[in-house]
C-alpha cells in the first residue's frame, strides 16, 4: 500500500488542493448558497480568502496542531470552510449530526476531547453549553447565525465572522506560522475523523488521511469522468462519510462547484434551480420522489394521465437499454424520443434530475421498481457499495453494467476476497487508518494486511462477476430447524411497498418469521385521503383496519415470492403487528443514517415480539419516546396482532432445494 | 411604581424605555352593550404586553382600540406622548402599529412573498404611473422591500413556502405568514390577536419562539391577546386581566397570578 503521491501531481492535502484550484479555477464558482431567495456565489479564489482569514482567526484564538475541531450543522459554505481551515492549521475537523440530541453529542466530543466546536445556531449552541461541563478539555465556540445570541456570555463564546475578521486582522503576526504548519500536511497526515453511528455499541471514529480521501477521490472521478465543471447539491448529513467524498474530497479533487440548499424544507425547489450533473441519494430519497410524482399523477387530468401511463410504459420498456447503448428498435426510439419531449424531459426537470450524468444511491437495496422507473427516464442512476472505513468505494457500477440486485464490480485500486463463511474483505488506498482511542476495535476491523472486515455476507454473481450483498453477516442467523435466516432480504422485499416505510423481521432460533410493521405515512395517509378514511393521528391511522389490510395483503405478496426462492421460501412472514410509532433516531432505534438497531428494537418491543409468538390477538404496550430536545414521553397502545398466508413449501422441492 | 419616561432592564437583560401609549379611562360601547368600561393602562417600549381575560371579556374590542378600529366614546389614547384624534385604521397603521388577526385575514390567492410585499405598503412611496411603468424609483423601491421581506422570511423560517399560495397552507403557518406581513411594515408596536388560538402544542412552542425573537431582534413592542394561559404568563412582561369589560388586575405574570379577583374570574365565582 505505497501509494506515492506522483499520481496527484504532488498535491497531498485539501488544502494544497483549495490552493491549486484557486489559482487555476479562480474565476470559477466554488461555493453556492441560496440566502435571502437569491444564489449567493464564492470563487475559488474568494474560497481560498475565506478559508484563509478563518484559518489565522483559528490561530489566533489559539487552535494547536493536532486539535479536535468539532463542526455541528447543516450543509452551509462556511462548515465547508471551517473543515479545510482546520485542516490548514493542522488541526482535525469533525463533523457531527446536528439533528443528534446534546447525549449523543456529548459522548463524540468527549471522546475525540474537542477543545473547540463551530456550529451552527442557537440550537447548537444550547445543546453543547448543556454537556459542556462534563467536557474537560472543551474551550471555545464559534457559532454562525447570530440570532439570539445577543444575552449570551461571550467570554468563549465568538461570532464566526468576528474570528474571521481577527484572522484577518492578525494577518501579518501569523502568515507565517500558517504557511508553515500547511506545508507540514502530507499523504500520512489525518485528513478527517467521522463517526460512524454503527447499529450496537458506542460510535467509532474513524480516522482518515489525506491519502484516503485524495486517493479514493481521485480514483471514483476518473472511474465516472467527473469534471471541472459539475454541479452538485451538498444535502446529505455533513457527518456522514459520503457528504464528505462528495463536497470536499470530489469537489476539490475536480474543482467542481458545491451548492447549499436554503434550508432543509427548501431541498427539493433548489434542487430543480441547481439541476446537479452529479447526484447522490440514499434509496428513501428516490422512493419519496416517486412516491410524489404518483401522487400527484393521481390528481392530474386525464389526458396527462393518459400520457404519463402510456409513455412511462414505453419507457420501462426501452428505457433502460436505450440508456444501457442496446440496440433497440427503430420505431421504439422514435416513440421513446417522443416521449422524451412529451413527458420524460419536462418529469425530469421537475423532479430536478434533468442534468444528472452520473448518479449514485447506497447504503440501502434499492427497489427495482424505483430503480427501474429513474433509469427508463435516461437518468443514469447507479449503485455503489461502501462505508466510512473505505473512504466510501469498495464496489461501483460502471456504465452500462448497471442492475438493481448487485453493487457492482471492485472500485479502482479496491481488491476485494470472500471469506470462507462469507462474509467480505477489501483492502484498497482508501482503506482508514485506525479508530480513534480504540485499538482493539481496529485490530478486530482490520488485519494487518490491511484487509477490512466489512460486516457483510455477499458472494460475487457467476458470469458477471459483480458482488452481490446478502445481509449483515451479524444479522444473518438460523431458525430454529437450522435454515438460514437473512432478516434484511426480507425486509427489503417488504420495504419496496410504497405503504411500508420500515419492517424488521425476527425469526433467528425461532421456528417462524414474523414482521414489525412502520407504515409510510405520507403514502398511507394519500390513500386515506381519497378513500374518505378520517384518522387523527399516526398511531390511529396505523391501527385502521383497512391499513392492516393492506398491510396483510403487502405481506402475502412478499411470502409469494420468498416461495419461489428455494434458499429463503422458509422466512416467509406468519404473523405481524403495524407499530404504533415510527421508529426513530432520537429513541436510538434506528441509526441516524436509518438503519435498523436490532437489539435495542427486540428489547423495546419485548411484548409485542411475544404477542407474535404466544398466538395473541392483540397486545397492549406502552414505549417511551424521545422528543427533539431530549425530554421523554411516553405512548400507549393496543396493537392488533394480525396473521398472514403463507405458501406452504412442498417437502418435495425442498428436497430439491437441498 | 416607575415613571412614566423611566426605563429599566429586566431579568434577561432586555431594555424596556419610557410608556410609548397610554390609554386613558377608555369607555366603548356598542348600542346598549358595553364592551370596555372605563379602563387604563399603558405599554412600555420594547415589553410584550399581554391582555388576557375569559371568553367576552373585551379583549379583541380592547385591541381593536388601540389599532383604531374602535373609536371609544370615552378616554383618551396616547401616542408618543400626544393624544391621539379619531382615526381610521390605515392612519394608524401609518403610525407604526401593525397587527395580526384572531381569524387570519391574509390574501388566499396571492404567494406568502407577495402577501408580505402587501405589508411593506407603508414603504413604498413611487407613484401610480412609476409603479405602473415599473421603472426608476419604483423599481428599486422594489428591490429594496424585496430585500426585507427576504430577511424576514429568512427571520421567521418559511423559505420552504415563499412561492406557495397561501390558500394551501396549513393554518400554522398561515398564522406566521400573518406575523410576516405585519413585521414587514416595521411596526413599532406589534398588536397580535390570539397568535397561538387552534395551535398544537409544537407550534405554540414555535410561534412563542418567533415572538421572543422578534422582540429581542427588533425591540418591537408588542401587545398580544392570548388565551393559553401558560404562553402568557411565559411571554410576557406584564399582564392586564378583563372581565365583563372591566379591567380586574394589571401587572407581573407573578402578580396577576396571586390576584384574587383574577383567580375569582377564571374559576368563577357569582357576579352581583
Amino acid at each position: 500500500m505505497a501509494q506515492s503521491s506522483q499520481a496527484t501531481g504532488g498535491l497531498e492535502s485539501v488544502p494544497a488542493l483549495l490552493q491549486r484550484n484557486a489559482s487555476e479555477f479562480g474565476g470559477k464558482p466554488a461555493y453556492r448558497e441560496k440566502e435571502f431567495g437569491i444564489w449567493q456565489c464564492w470563487t475559488w479564489s474568494e474560497t481560498e480568502k475565506e478559508i484563509e482569514s478563518l484559518a489565522l482567526g483559528f490561530i489566533n484564538l489559539g487552535v494547536q496542531e493536532g486539535d479536535f475541531i468539532a463542526i455541528i450543522g447543516r450543509n452551509r459554505p462556511c462548515f465547508y470552510w471551517t473543515i479545510v481551515a482546520a485542516q490548514s492549521v493542522g488541526a482535525i475537523p469533525v463533523p457531527l449530526y446536528q439533528d443528534a440530541a446534546a447525549e449523543e453529542m456529548a459522548f463524540v466530543m468527549d471522546h475525540c476531547g474537542a477543545r473547540f466546536a463551530v456550529v451552527e445556531d442557537q440550537e447548537q449552541v444550547d445543546k453543547v453549553i448543556e454537556i459542556q461541563e462534563r467536557l474537560h478539555q472543551f474551550e471555545h465556540m464559534i457559532y454562525v447565525d447570530p440570532r439570539g445570541m445577543r444575552k449570551y456570555d461571550h467570554h468563549k463564546l465568538h461570532r464566526f465572522v468576528d474570528i474571521q475578521e481577527q484572522g484577518r486582522a492578525a494577518y501579518y503576526e501569523f502568515i507565517e506560522d500558517l504557511t508553515a504548519r500547511r506545508g507540514k500536511l502530507d499523504y500520512d497526515s489525518v485528513c478527517v475523523m467521522l463517526y460512524t453511528s454503527g447499529t450496537t455499541g458506542n460510535p467509532k471514529g474513524v480516522v482518515l488521511s489525506n491519502r484516503n480521501i485524495i486517493e479514493a477521490s481521485r480514483s471514483s472521478a476518473e472511474f465516472d469522468n467527473l469534471q471541472q465543471g459539475e454541479e452538485v447539491l451538498a444535502y446529505l448529513p455533513m457527518a456522514w462519510v459520503g457528504d464528505f467524498i462528495f463536497s470536499i474530497g470530489q469537489a476539490y479533487w475536480c474543482g467542481f462547484c458545491v451548492n447549499c440548499p436554503e434550508s432543509a424544507d427548501t431541498m427539493q425547489t433548489d434542487l430543480r434551480e441547481i439541476g446537479p450533473t452529479y447526484y447522490f441519494a440514499p434509496p428513501r430519497v428516490f422512493e419519496n420522489q416517486l412516491t410524489n410524482v404518483m401522487i400527484r399523477m393521481e390528481d392530474a387530468g386525464r389526458l396527462k394521465k393518459w400520457l404519463f401511463d402510456t409513455f412511462m410504459a414505453h419507457a420501462r420498456k426501452v428505457g433502460p437499454d436505450i440508456l444501457d447503448g442496446k440496440s433497440v428498435s427503430a420505431w421504439d426510439r422514435l416513440k421513446y424520443t417522443i416521449g422524451s419531449f412529451l413527458v420524460y424531459g419536462p418529469l425530469k426537470d421537475t423532479l430536478g434530475l434533468g442534468r444528472v450524468r452520473v448518479g449514485y444511491t447506497a447504503g440501502e437495496a434499492i427497489g427495482p421498481e424505483i430503480f427501474d422507473f429513474y433509469r427508463s427516464l435516461g437518468i443514469n442512476l447507479k449503485q455503489l457499495y461502501g462505508q466510512t472505513e473505505a473512504s466510501v468505494f469498495i464496489t461501483l457500477q460502471p456504465d452500462g453494467e448497471v442492475r438493481s440486485d448487485t453493487v457492482g464490480v471492485a472500485a479502482p485500486g479496491v481488491e476485494i476476497r470472500i471469506s470462507e463463511d462469507g462474509e467480505v474483505f477489501y483492502r484498497g488506498p482508501g482503506t482508514f487508518e485506525y479508530y480513534y482511542k480504540n485499538a482493539e476495535s481496529t485490530k478486530k476491523t482490520k488485519d494487518e494486511n490491511g484487509w477490512v472486515a466489512t460486516g457483510d455476507a455477499g458472494f460475487f454473481e457467476e458470469g458477471s462477476g459483480h458482488l452481490r450483498i446478502i445481509d449483515r453477516a451479524k444479522d444473518v442467523g438460523k431458525m430454529a430447524d437450522g435454515k438460514l435466516f437473512a432478516p434484511k432480504y426480507v425486509e427489503n422485499k417488504l420495504k419496496f411497498f410504497p405503504n411500508i416505510l420500515e419492517a424488521v423481521v425476527f425469526g433467528n432460533n425461532r421456528s417462524e418469521c414474523t414482521a414489525f410493521i412502520n407504515i409510510d405515512l405520507n403514502a398511507v395517509g394519500n390513500w386515506a385521503e381519497r378513500n374518505n378514511i378520517g384518522y387523527a393521528s399516526y398511531q390511529e391511522l396505523a391501527g385502521h383496519p383497512r391499513v392492516l389490510e393492506t398491510m396483510r395483503e403487502h405481506v402475502e405478496d412478499v411470502n409469494r415470492s420468498l416461495a419461489e426462492d428455494p434458499m429463503l421460501s422458509h422466512c416467509q412472514v406468519h404473523r405481524f403487528a403495524v407499530l404504533h410509532k415510527e421508529l426513530d433516531a432520537d429513541d436510538g432505534e434506528i441509526t441516524r443514517t436509518r438503519k435498523v438497531r436490532r437489539g435495542v428494537v427486540a428489547d423495546k418491543y419485548e411484548d409485542i415480539i411475544a404477542a407474535l409468538y404466544d398466538g395473541s390477538e392483540e397486545v397492549s404496550t406502552t414505549t417511551e419516546v424521545t422528543y427533539e430536545d431530549g425530554r421523554k414521553g411516553a405512548i400507549s397502545a393496543t396493537l392488533k396482532v394480525c396473521d398472514a398466508q403463507v405458501v406452504p413449501v412442498g417437502p418435495a422441492r425442498q428436497e430439491a432445494a437441498e | 411604581m416607575l415613571d412614566a419616561t423611566e426605563g429599566y432592564i429586566t431579568e434577561d437583560g432586555r431594555n424596556i424605555g419610557g410608556v410609548v401609549m397610554e390609554m386613558h379611562n377608555i369607555t366603548l360601547r356598542f348600542g346598549g352593550v358595553v364592551a370596555i368600561k372605563d379602563i387604563s393602562f399603558d405599554i412600555r417600549e420594547g415589553e410584550i404586553r399581554a391582555i388576557i381575560g375569559p371568553n367576552g371579556a373585551g379583549k379583541s374590542s380592547m385591541l381593536n382600540v388601540i389599532s383604531g378600529f374602535y373609536n371609544p366614546q370615552e378616554g383618551e389614547v396616547w401616542y408618543k406622548g400626544a393624544k391621539r384624534p379619531p382615526m381610521k385604521p390605515y392612519q394608524v397603521a401609518r403610525q407604526g402599529i401593525a397587527r395580526t388577526f384572531q381569524n387570519i385575514a391574509l390574501f388566499d390567492g396571492m404567494s406568502v412573498l407577495d402577501n408580505i410585499m402587501t405589508g411593506r405598503i407603508r414603504q413604498m412611496q413611487a407613484g401610480l404611473l412609476a409603479q405602473a411603468l415599473w421603472k426608476g424609483k419604483a423599481e428599486q423601491e422594489e428591490v429594496e422591500n424585496r430585500e426585507a421581506v427576504e430577511k424576514i422570511i429568512d427571520f421567521l423560517e418559511i423559505q420552504h413556502i415563499r412561492k406557495t399560495p397561501v390558500g394551501r397552507l396549513p393554518y400554522g403557518l398561515k398564522k406566521r405568514v400573518e406575523l410576516a406581513r405585519a413585521l414587514a411594515a416595521e411596526p413599532s408596536i406589534l398588536l397580535l390577536d390570539e397568535p397561538m388560538a387552534g395551535m398544537n402544542v409544537e407550534e405554540k412552542e414555535d410561534m412563542s419562539r418567533f415572538v421572543l425573537d422578534v422582540n429581542d431582534e427588533f425591540g418591537t413592542t408588542i401587545a398580544l391577546i392570548e388565551h393559553d394561559m401558560g404562553v402568557v404568563m411565559d411571554l410576557s412582561d406584564r399582564v392586564v386581566v378583563m372581565d365583563y369589560g372591566k379591567k380586574i388586575g394589571d401587572g407581573s405574570p407573578d402578580e396577576v397570578r396571586n390576584n384574587q379577583a383574577v383567580i375569582d374570574a377564571y374559576l368563577g365565582v357569582a357576579h352581583d
